[in-house]
């Protein structure tokens, strides 16, 4: 398979599928580059003049932005602190031998597979409501004020709803890191004379810092792009309190119509992800070598 | 100290009792092999030892005390597991310490003892090493010096060199016996390899299907073998067993040789003996191992000759017992006549 004939042959036949995909990233980027620096707003059509950088100088100095950027960085570290803690707590939970192992693990990862526009209508519906919400009514049957949760606590509330979403795929990963972990350690460990506490921080812990990791990359580059839980809930107010970059560009370029300025704040999302990607693997991607 | 008894010890899981009622007594200091073919309940039984399984029933009497209750750290046991189970993210010395950490003793004694350990067990160059980075003896050595550094009445081997290569096994069997020598602590061994079990044991327990079959010294169970599977499982190559006319000859339903008791004289002789052809012949060098045919369907035998023997394939010759005292006899049950 490794002759200098086949590794041609082979160069040739992956050519058109590397074009393509090279072809769907770079068109988008290098149009959206282009427009982020035109004048090009919706509403004065044919006025599309270069302005240069003026685009982005618009949108870095917009207040929004910073807020944007927090809620961004808050959002991604709420997530991802609840369903690491979180996912390893069910993790260690469902690895107990227990009665319908099977099916509790089934339910466990439903919510997953609930779509983010659904789910976050039955939080905002069903959940937070502060007339008809169930927790409303548990407020209620205690004798207290209800809490309107998206008016008062935005961004909290859309942190429950993803990490809620996102729960199931950390808990998954780490279960099957926890079920990896070779019985005889845990054994070794207890006629060595560590509690239950010693095992989990000295054994089990070491054990899954690379499912952690795999789970910490994965969900950032999602969260980074949470959208549709915004858009149907708080639609990023109040103000701009559940504001984040994507929320933000969408604003600029379909609520505002100034595709100049949502490019701009495109490739400035685009830059961003980058930075936290490098700072990222810096962090923890050492745990990913064997 | 490390005197250990079993008295009346029983497992069941679920509805299969797995070790039926056993009663057991390891002296201080000696080295005790259990054996026995795969799934007769040795490593079970280690394990019950060791507290890793609840007994169903019975106790054991650890030094005096009853440590059925107890939790296998509280028991004084040191135990080194088939796949080491060294802790992957740590150094040799973190995982030669870790039993001393979580006994809570003060770093500077942990260090002094980490280092002695160390030296006992030549791995002083390879402290700052990762399991990983060793080779299958080394870890096998770290996980020797995990269990010493604790100071264990006993120490309990499960299967530990059946991870290692065959000239690897021999050495490390060889450091395990100098170790028992110089620390004269109580040690169990499980095995499946009846040579390890001959060469390391003071005793050797056979086990099948959970009952304990003979207890004795290794050259006891090879000269005086209990019963059938007992003489069956000892020696290498196994024994010869012969049934019917033979046997009766004997006075017994079931006569065995061992292969190094017979000797071999060229061509088919009447007489005494059993005559034959040769079938396939393994060539040791030292030794000469043949199998052979024995006329009118008997069964085949293995005959341990000279490594010169001149004998080839198909060759018709005659094989006899040394002495008659060489021959074993059974009856009925496979247990032995005496």
């Amino acid at each position: 398979m490794a002759t200098a004939h086949s590794r041609t042959a082979a160069r040739f036949m992956i050519a058109p599928a590397v074009l393509l995909l090279l072809g769907w990233m770079i068109i988008p980027l290098s149009m959206t580059i282009y427009f982020s620096t035109l004048r090009y707003n919706l509403l004065m059509p044919g006025m599309e003049d270069f302005i240069g950088f003026d685009n982005y100088s618009y949108f870095l100095s917009d207040p929004a932005f910073f807020s944007a950027l927090t809620n961004t960085l808050l959002l991604v570290g709420g997530v991802l602190l609840i369903t690491v803690v979180g996912g390893i707590l069910l993790a260690l939970l469902l690895d107990q031998p227990m009665f319908g192992q099977g099916v509790v693990r089934i339910l466990v990862i439903a919510p997953f597979f609930v779509m983010p526009t659904v789910s976050a209508l039955v939080w905002k519906n069903m959940f937070m409501n502060p007339v008809n919400g169930l927790f409303a009514f548990m407020a209620k049957a205690v004798g207290l004020q209800p809490f309107d949760f998206l008016s008062h606590a935005p961004l909290t509330s859309i942190i429950i709803m993803v990490a809620w979403q996102w729960l199931p795929f950390a808990t998954l990963i780490l279960l099957t890191a926890m079920q990896s972990l070779d019985s005889e350690q845990i054994e070794a460990a207890e006629m060595d004379g560590a509690g239950a506490f010693s095992r989990f921080f000295h054994i089990v812990l070491p054990h899954l810092t690379r499912a952690i990791t795999v789970v910490i990359l994965i969900q950032t580059i999602f969260l980074l792009s949470v959208f549709a839980e915004i858009l149907v809930t708080t639609n990023g107010g109040p103000g701009t309190a559940s504001t984040n970059i994507t929320y933000l560009v969408y604003a600029q370029s379909l609520l505002q119509f100034d595709v100049g300025s949502g490019s701009a704040g495109g490739i400035v999302a685009v830059i961003l992800a980058n930075i936290v990607a490098i700072f990222l693997m810096r962090m923890i991607g050492k745990n990913l070598d064997i | 100290m490390g005197q250990i008894k079993l008295e009346k010890v029983t497992k069941a899981f679920g509805n299969t009792q797995v070790i039926p009622p056993l009663d057991l007594e390891i002296e201080d200091g000696e080295f005790v092999v259990f054996v026995g073919p795969s799934g007769c309940g040795k490593s079970t039984l280690l394990r019950l030892i060791a507290g890793l399984e609840d007994v169903t029933s019975g106790d054991i009497v650890i030094d005096g005390t009853n440590a059925t209750e107890l939790p296998p750290a509280r028991r004084g046991l040191a135990m080194v597991f088939q796949s080491y189970a060294l802790y992957p993210h740590m150094s040799v010395k973190k995982n030669i310490a870790f039993p001393l950490k979580m006994a809570k003793m003060p770093e500077d004694k942990i260090e002094e003892k980490v280092k002695n350990a160390a030296h006992i067990l030549n791995l002083t160059d390879y402290l700052d090493r990762r399991p990983g980075q060793l080779s299958g003896g080394q870890r096998q050595r770290v996980a020797i010096g995990r269990a010493i550094v604790r100071e264990p009445a006993a120490f309990l081997f499960d299967e530990p060199l059946s991870n290692l290569d065959a000239a690897l096994r021999v050495n490390m069997r060889l450091e395990i016996s100098e170790l028992h020598q110089s620390l004269k602590t109580t040690m169990i061994y499980v095995t499946h390899d009846q040579v390890e079990a001959m060469t390391m044991a003071d005793k050797i327990v056979v086990l099948r299907a959970g009952n304990i079959e003979q207890v004795g010294s290794p050259l006891e169970l090879y000269r005086s073998p209990n019963n059938l599977f007992v003489a069956g499982f000892i020696g290498s190559p196994k024994m010869n067993f012969l049934e019917g006319d033979d046997a009766a000859k004997y006075g017994a339903h079931t006569i065995g040789v061992r292969p190094e008791h017979l000797k071999v004289i060229p061509g088919a002789t009447v007489g005494s003996g059993w005559t034959g052809t040769v079938g396939v012949i393994e060539h040791l060098g030292s030794d000469t191992f043949m199998h052979v045919h024995l006329d009118g369907n008997r069964g085949t035998i293995t005959v341990r000759a000279d490594g010169d023997n001149p004998a080839k394939v198909n060759d018709k010759i005659t094989v006899e017992a040394l002495s008659e005292d060489r021959i074993y006899r059974f009856d009925k049950d496979g247990m032995a006549i005496r």
